[in-house]
């Protein structure tokens, strides 16, 4: 495709703009590569405030933790490996497995197998197979490159962190489940009612988007707390006490996102034309039937979109999971709150890192994977005003 | 459609909001004014210790809550007007602070410190996201289709990580002699801690909400350059416009719906600013209307929770969503009465 000359751009503005998108590439990812960098280092070397050393680690490398040359290429050429794995059989293997109407969970356990493969290999046989390589090889086997596993192993194991892993798994798939089942039906409803009502609706839900949570959990915490008492003639000496309960942090979590929710998925309905449903209705449907056997099918990008948004509220959390829930069943972003407030020695610091880097892990494959459905889920609301 | 299949279909997205959402306003409306306190008894207590030849007896006159039936403290609900309000607000210290045009003391008040800092957050990052989403969406747009892909996935860390982490990450490369302060050091040749005073955590603070947006608006803005009028541009080229004035007149005139968009949202958003005060640690020196909030919900030492200072405190930040929302609410009124004429 060539453009006109006088489209075309001259040469400074071009240098100037790729400089400009250099640096802001460099700045996006720089906080995130950098924290990544440190967890793998000896408290002295992630703090130094040499660059270089921060990099290369020598402090790490000199207790003999390390990577050789021969570990680095070979373990880069195993998660290159995998990489082409997972973009080239993987879909291929998961398409011929399983009938197209089960390929949502297909895919499910295929990624599951993968992922578990993937740790099997680059986890339990590599390093100590790199072991004897690295004895055997002499000067190419010396490592050069510090790394250390230690700060995540006193995280996840001495620290417990798995229990609060386990919580946030807990509240992110019911908030996606629940918001998602209740979210699609009303904005089915809402996309296809040309009422006032639902108009109303959708400018009310607007407003409650912009409540600040705080607001909402001051209403929320004396009940909760009291929840046992002022339930009691209703439902006897089962009345629970919501407070500190997850299934009432999922309740609150779905409400607080359901504005956002029905609005989103109000914008993907009126995507699938009208004639559709219509269509079915004529041959004797109801709305429900048309709904189940003519919409559902066709409807899962935007449920998936508005699922994924779903998924970031409830992961993200801070706010409410941290003063709704207490320690016992705490999720893993207020849990890391409790790292850098405690800080009391380095070591500390350096867990809190790999703590932080753990929590955004999953948040980094999921925009590997869903990168188109998280662009359109921006644009979707904003471009059409 | 009929009402019954609407009310059905819709029915229990609008329970849950009128049940989490719209009930717990009220509540915190009526918390506002009550306060909840525990009941106290004054009792005469006799101590005594063992001595010779006499024990000796101290009685004392102790001030205790009364416990009930079960064990627990016996509270009282109590209604209290506007003392909640007066608590937060303090006008007779603000009052007073103003008429000195003393603005220092008025900021050692927490509400006024934290609405200082809510407002001068939110209006100073807003143009900056604009501009930078904006100029990064022009050039991703202008360079070549290979590179759009990863140039978009890498925009989006910023945005998508949690943002306590986010916060974090930034506060951990400048801490102490983190790198970048040793680099900052090194090239302005003079000592910096960024985390001893105020006015460095504001800026980390607004630079950390600046990163983080600023890739909601490029996608935005990105998405919507893509639906420029090639016709208009081309013949503003024939007419001899520049490309600033190409940019000036078509392309940003086009985007307005869009600049709109993003500046409602972001107002929205940085008005309940809370994860920096978090990330950043920075409660000694800047918080925020929601941390202020937040921080009377919070136990403190003894456990309790001054429930009816943070209603009072979440009301009149309710007071700045309206302010906000009203000029909005009053133009989708306006459209709706007149799509339906």
């Amino acid at each position: 495709m060539s453009s006109p000359k006088s489209m075309q751009q001259p040469m400074a503005l071009r240098l100037s703009s790729a400089g400009f998108l250099a640096f802001w590439c460099l700045l996006a990812s720089f906080p995130i590569f950098w924290i990544a960098v440190m967890s793998f280092k000896d408290p002295i070397d992630a703090f130094a405030s040499n660059p270089l050393s921060v990099i290369f680690g020598p402090e790490t490398v000199a207790t003999g933790r390390g990577l050789s040359i021969v570990s680095i290429v070979v373990g880069a050429a195993v998660l290159w490996y995998t990489v082409h794995l997972a973009v080239t059989k993987l879909p291929r293997v998961v398409t011929q497995l399983t009938p197209p109407e089960l390929i949502v969970p297909g895919w499910i356990i295929g990624a599951v197998v993968f992922a578990l493969g993937f740790l099997i290999v680059f986890f339990g046989i590599l390093p100590p197979v790199l072991g004897v390589l690295n004895s055997v090889l002499g000067p190419l086997g010396k490592p050069i490159l510090g790394l250390t596993t230690e700060h995540y192993q006193a995280v996840w194991a001495e620290n417990a962190f798995y229990e609060n892993f386990i919580n946030s798994l807990i509240i992110t798939v019911g908030v996606v489940t629940v918001s998602l089942t209740v979210g699609t039906l009303a904005g089915y409803g809402l996309a296809r009612s040309g009422s006032s009502l639902a108009f109303w609706i959708l400018i009310v839900a607007l407003v409650f988007r912009a409540l600040p949570h705080s607001v909402l959990v001051a209403g929320y915490l004396p009940p909760f707390i009291n929840s046992a008492e002022i339930l009691r003639p209703i439902l006897g000496e089962a009345a629970p006490t919501l407070y500190g309960k997850p299934w009432a942090v999922i309740a609150v979590l779905v409400s607080i996102n359901q504005p956002f929710t029905i609005w989103m998925l109000r914008s993907f309905f009126q995507n699938i034309p009208n004639e559709l449903d219509e269509a079915a209705r004529v041959d004797g449907c109801t709305h429900f039937q048309a709904f189940r056997w003519v919409i559902m099918p066709v409807m899962w990008p935007g449920v998936i979109t508005t699922g994924l948004f779903s998924f970031l509220l409830a992961y993200n959390d801070y706010l409410v999971c941290s003063l709704l829930l207490d320690a016992q069943n705490q999720t893993m972003v207020p849990a890391i709150a409790g790292y850098f407030n405690r800080e009391t020695t380095t070591t500390d610091q350096v867990e809190a890192v790999a703590a932080a880097v753990s929590i955004i892990a999953p948040l980094f494959l999921l925009i590997m994977i869903f990168q188109r459905q998280i662009v359109s889920g921006l644009t979707a609301g904003a471009v059409k005003g | 459609m009929n009402a019954k299949t609407f009310a059905a279909f819709v029915g229990p997205s609008i329970f849950l909001m009128l049940l989490f959402i719209a009930a717990p306003l009220i509540s915190v409306f009526m918390q506002s004014f009550y306060i909840t306190q525990p009941v106290f008894e004054t009792v005469q207590v006799e101590t005594c210790t063992p001595g010779f030849p006499n024990q000796t007896c101290v009685t004392e006159e102790k001030v205790q809550p009364v416990l009930g039936e079960d064990g627990k403290v016996i509270t009282t609900v109590k209604y209290v007007g506007l003392e909640s309000y007066v608590n937060v607000l303090e006008p007779d210290r603000a009052w007073a602070a103003l008429k000195a045009l003393d603005f220092g003391s008025l900021l050692t008040i927490d509400f006024w410190k934290a609405l200082r800092f809510t407002l001068t957050f939110t209006l100073v990052t807003l143009p900056l996201v604009i501009g930078v989403g904006l100029a990064i969406a022009i050039t991703v747009n202008n360079a070549t289709r290979m590179i759009r892909g990863p140039i978009i996935f890498i925009s989006l860390l910023p945005f998508i990580i949690t943002p306590v982490i986010g916060a974090l990450s930034i506060r951990w490369l400048f801490i102490g002699d983190g790198i970048m302060t040793a680099f900052l050091e090194w090239w302005l040749a003079r000592d910096i801690s960024m985390f001893a005073q105020g006015w460095t955590i504001e800026l980390l603070m607004m630079f950390y909400r600046v990163w983080h947006v600023a890739p909601f608006a490029f996608v935005v803005f990105y998405a919507g350059l893509q639906t420029v009028n090639q016709d208009t541009l081309e013949s503003a080229v024939i007419d001899g416009a520049s490309r600033w004035e190409r940019l000036r007149y078509v392309v940003i005139p086009h985007l307005m719906p869009l600049i709109v968009f993003i500046s409602l949202i972001h107002l929205m958003d940085s008005y309940r600013v809370f994860e920096e005060i978090v990330g950043f640690s920075s409660q000694a020196y800047r918080i925020s209307l929601q941390w202020l909030t937040y921080d009377l919900l919070t136990p403190d030492d003894s456990g309790n929770r001054s429930i009816s200072r943070a209603s009072a405190s979440a009301m009149l930040t309710m007071i700045g969503i309206v302010v906000l929302l009203v000029p909005l609410l009053r133009k989708t009124w306006r459209d709706h009465k007149g799509g339906r004429v």
